[in-house]
Order: C-alpha cells, then sequence, then structure tokens
C-alpha cells in the first residue's frame, strides 16, 4: 500500500516537471518530435531508477549524521550530509558514463535509440534533483528509493511525451508570432501543470487538509520546521 | 567604459536581453521557477548563480588546457559541485530560513544548464578575463528574468514586496483593498511561473522582430 501510493504520489502529485519544474531544460530542447521525446523519457526513466537507490545507499551509510556508526563508535558524531551535492553528481556522472559502455557492449539497438541522449542526463536536473528529494522526503526503505525512482522517471516521460503531442499538433495552429515556439509552451505546460494540480486531492480523497497542491503543504512544513528551528536554538540559549 | 573595451562591454550586456539564457538560449529553467513566488528568494538565487558562474568559468578557463576532453564532463561537475557547496553552508550559516525556503533548488545550481552551457561554449575557448565576463554577465541575465517574475507573482499573489505589504492590509481593508481588490493566491501556485515566463518571451519578441521563430 505504501510503495501504492508513493508511486501514484510521484508520478502526479508531485509530478517533476509540472510540481517543481525539475529537467526543464531538456523537457523544452527536446520536445518537438514525439519519438525523441520518447527516447529520452525512456533513459530519464532507466538513469533515475539507478542512481536514486545508489544514492539512497551513500546517504544512509556515508553522509547522514551518524551514518558512519557501522565504522566503530568514535565515527558516532560524524555528520558529512554537506558532501552529498558532490557524492550525489559524481555517483551520477559515474553511473551514466558506466550505462553507456554497458549498454553499448550488450545492447547495440537499445544504445542506438538511448545512445546519444545519455550524455545529455548526467546535467539533467530531472536526475540529481530526484536524488536530492529522495534525500530530503527521508525515504524510508531501499526498495522505495528504487520505487520513487521509477514513478518519478514515469511521470518525466508522461510530461515530456504529452507536451511533444501537442507541439506536433500546434504547428498546423495560428499562434501570435511572438509566441511560436518557446512562448506557447511556456504558456502550455502553465496550463497542463494547472491541470496537473487536481490531482493534489487523490490520495485524500479530496479532503480540505491534504487537498492543498503539494508546494503549498512542502511550504508550510518549512514554515514549522523553522520556527521548530528557532524555539531550539532559544531553548539552547537559554541552557547555556 | 574606460575599464572595458567595447567588445568585452558587449559580453556583459548581450546577456541582459537580446541573447538572454532564459527566454532566448532556453538554459536554466530547471531551478529558476520554483522559488520564483518571493521576490526576497529570487534575489538570493541570482547572487548564487552569479557567484557560482563567475568563480566557475574562471576556473574551468585556467584549466581548460589541461582537462582531458573525455572526461571534461565531471571534472565541470566537480568544480560547480565545490562552489556550490561553498554556497549552500553560507546559506545555512547566515540566512537559514532563506535556505529553508530554497532548500533542494540551491543544490540544483549544479545541473543548472546555464553554468554547464556556458561552461562548455565559452570558458573552454576563451581566457579567464573573458570567461570571467562572459559569467556575469550570463548570471545577470538570468537573475533579471528572475526578478522580473518574482517581482510580479509576490506583487500580485500576495501583495508584498520582499515581504512588505505595499497594496495595504487585506484583512483590514486599507490601501487598495479599501476598493475591494483581492489577492490572486493563483500567482504563488508553480504553474503561473511557467505563464508569466511566456508572457515574458511574448513581450520580449514582440519588441525585436528579429527573435521570432518560425
Amino acid at each position: 500500500m505504501e510503495h501504492l501510493e508513493l508511486f501514484f504520489k510521484s508520478i502526479f502529485v508531485d509530478n517533476m516537471v509540472f510540481a517543481v519544474f525539475l529537467g526543464m531544460c531538456s523537457y523544452l530542447a527536446v520536445s518537438k518530435k514525439v519519438a525523441t521525446a520518447v527516447g529520452l523519457g525512456a533513459a530519464v526513466i532507466f538513469v533515475l531508477a539507478i542512481t536514486v537507490p545508489l544514492n539512497w545507499l551513500l546517504d544512509q551509510y556515508l553522509l547522514q549524521p551518524g551514518a558512519l556508526s557501522w565504522l566503530g563508535d568514535e565515527f558516532v558524531d560524524y555528520d558529512l550530509s554537506f558532501l552529498s551535492f558532490i557524492m550525489f553528481i559524481a555517483t551520477i556522472a559515474t553511473m551514466v558514463q558506466l550505462v553507456e559502455i554497458v549498454v553499448e557492449k550488450f545492447s547495440p539497438s537499445l544504445y542506438n535509440s538511448l545512445g546519444i541522449f545519455l550524455p545529455l542526463i548526467a546535467v539533467n536536473c530531472a536526475i540529481l534533483g530526484g536524488s536530492l528529494f529522495m534525500q530530503a522526503r527521508e525515504i524510508e526503505t531501499l526498495s522505495l528509493a528504487f520505487n520513487y525512482g521509477v514513478s518519478s522517471g514515469i511521470g518525466w516521460f508522461l510530461a515530456i511525451l504529452a507536451i511533444a503531442a501537442i507541439r506536433e499538433k500546434i504547428r498546423y495552429s495560428n499562434v501570435p508570432a511572438p509566441l511560436r515556439g518557446l512562448g506557447i509552451t511556456f504558456i502550455i505546460t502553465g496550463l497542463m501543470g494547472i491541470g496537473f494540480l487536481s490531482f493534489g486531492g487523490m490520495l485524500t480523497g479530496g479532503d480540505e487538509e491534504g487537498g492543498k497542491p503539494a508546494t503549498e503543504t512542502a511550504l508550510e512544513n518549512i514554515k514549522i520546521e523553522t520556527e521548530k528551528a528557532k524555539e531550539l536554538a532559544e531553548n539552547t540559549k537559554t541552557i547555556d | 567604459m574606460g575599464l572595458l573595451s567595447k567588445k568585452d562591454a558587449k559580453l556583459i550586456t548581450d546577456p541582459l536581453a537580446d541573447n538572454n539564457p532564459i527566454t532566448i538560449q532556453v538554459l536554466g529553467i530547471c531551478s529558476a521557477l520554483a522559488i520564483t513566488a518571493e521576490l526576497k528568494a529570487s534575489l538570493v538565487m541570482g547572487i548564487a548563480v552569479l557567484f557560482v558562474l563567475g568563480i566557475g568559468n574562471v576556473v574551468i578557463s585556467l584549466m581548460r588546457n589541461i582537462i582531458p576532453s573525455k572526461i571534461r564532463i565531471i571534472v565541470q561537475l566537480i568544480v560547480v559541485a565545490s562552489l556550490v557547496i561553498i554556497v549552500d553552508q553560507v546559506l545555512k550559516a547566515f540566512a537559514y530560513e532563506l535556505s529553508k525556503t530554497l532548500a533542494v533548488f540551491v543544490g540544483l545550481i549544479i545541473t543548472n544548464c546555464i553554468i554547464m552551457g556556458r561552461f562548455e561554449a565559452f570558458a573552454l575557448g576563451n581566457g579567464p578575463w573573458k570567461s570571467f565576463l562572459d559569467g556575469i554577465g550570463n548570471a545577470a541575465g538570468y537573475a533579471v528574468i528572475l526578478l522580473i517574475v518574482g517581482f510580479f507573482r509576490e506583487l500580485l499573489g500576495s501583495g508584498t514586496l520582499f515581504g512588505i505589504p505595499v497594496l495595504g492590509d487585506p484583512i483590514e481593508k486599507t490601501g487598495v483593498y479599501s476598493i475591494g481588490y483581492e489577492n490572486n493566491g493563483f500567482m504563488l501556485m508553480p504553474p503561473m511561473a511557467l505563464i508569466v515566463v511566456g508572457l515574458i518571451i511574448w513581450v520580449q519578441r514582440s519588441r525585436n522582430k528579429a527573435l521570432i521563430e518560425d
């Protein structure tokens, strides 16, 4: 049940493109034709499915405060979380290279369809974003992390497929000249995003509390957290 | 300009308008839109990118002859990631609340396409001083769009600028609220950022017909 919930939540409610704007660059650049969009989308799912669980392991056993306790008692106080950016991006870059080599060796046909997109993916924000959100949302188990990687990949795939199909059709419409190309794509993506907001109530049955869009609740959580942190800081001051 | 030659000055001014990284080159949209609901966050994001791109461009430009071209992407990523860690730690130390608002989007500066794009397109082929100017110019072009979007979203969405109410008090009905004006909460939703950028592109291309795509 937990898996199912995370799966639908990552695809629809917290869609990478419409809710948090990840991978927008390649989303805009590679969405002119459906065929190429499918190729890139598939590559994103593939790489996310590999890197998110890997980075989860890194986070659990290296980076989190106290994660080094398996090395012995003297390492319990270490907090390496400030290194997470560089560790995550290094994992992603090396994994992308590795995947490219392996795929080229064992499946030339898959390599031909994914090939040109793989190097692009190392610098796709959706991939690093997947790992960073996995860390921020404190996903609990390895299988959930894998699930999160795959389902957010599918969400991204859906988004680029939809916009590519729309852009193929929009060529026959009479768009005002200055809006042609980039401008209208931005506005359509915005409208699709508004559409995706309606998935917000999907997992809560639409009751008022949970029906709020993901970002709004996220902002509230952040507010609550900062308040807590403030209180904590004040308390420690008084103790001093 | 006595300090800069005409060509150097062009490196800075071009990205501000006719070669803007966001609206023309379509780079760096990823981390830009999600944080523009408040002007303050937009400003900080702009400054962070200015710092990372200015210094990163110089570093890559200095190393451009010793980086093997096969692993240059990884080298570039490591340089950016180190700079971003500095930004992140500084924000956490001196502006903790703001760093909570920006959350993972500070980390996403690493994969901000503007940075990789400028490294690839400019810093790998030009000297440090020129690369520095190019970095500053492009980051400023990025910041300008962020500030415009942030200005409209915060003003229309919550009636404030930098958190200071400028349109009056919505609860006590002062200022423009006394004549029935209401905040448009929709402007704070993520999709509206895209629509505002779309409108900016519309305005820019109507004024400069040479930019129109066919």
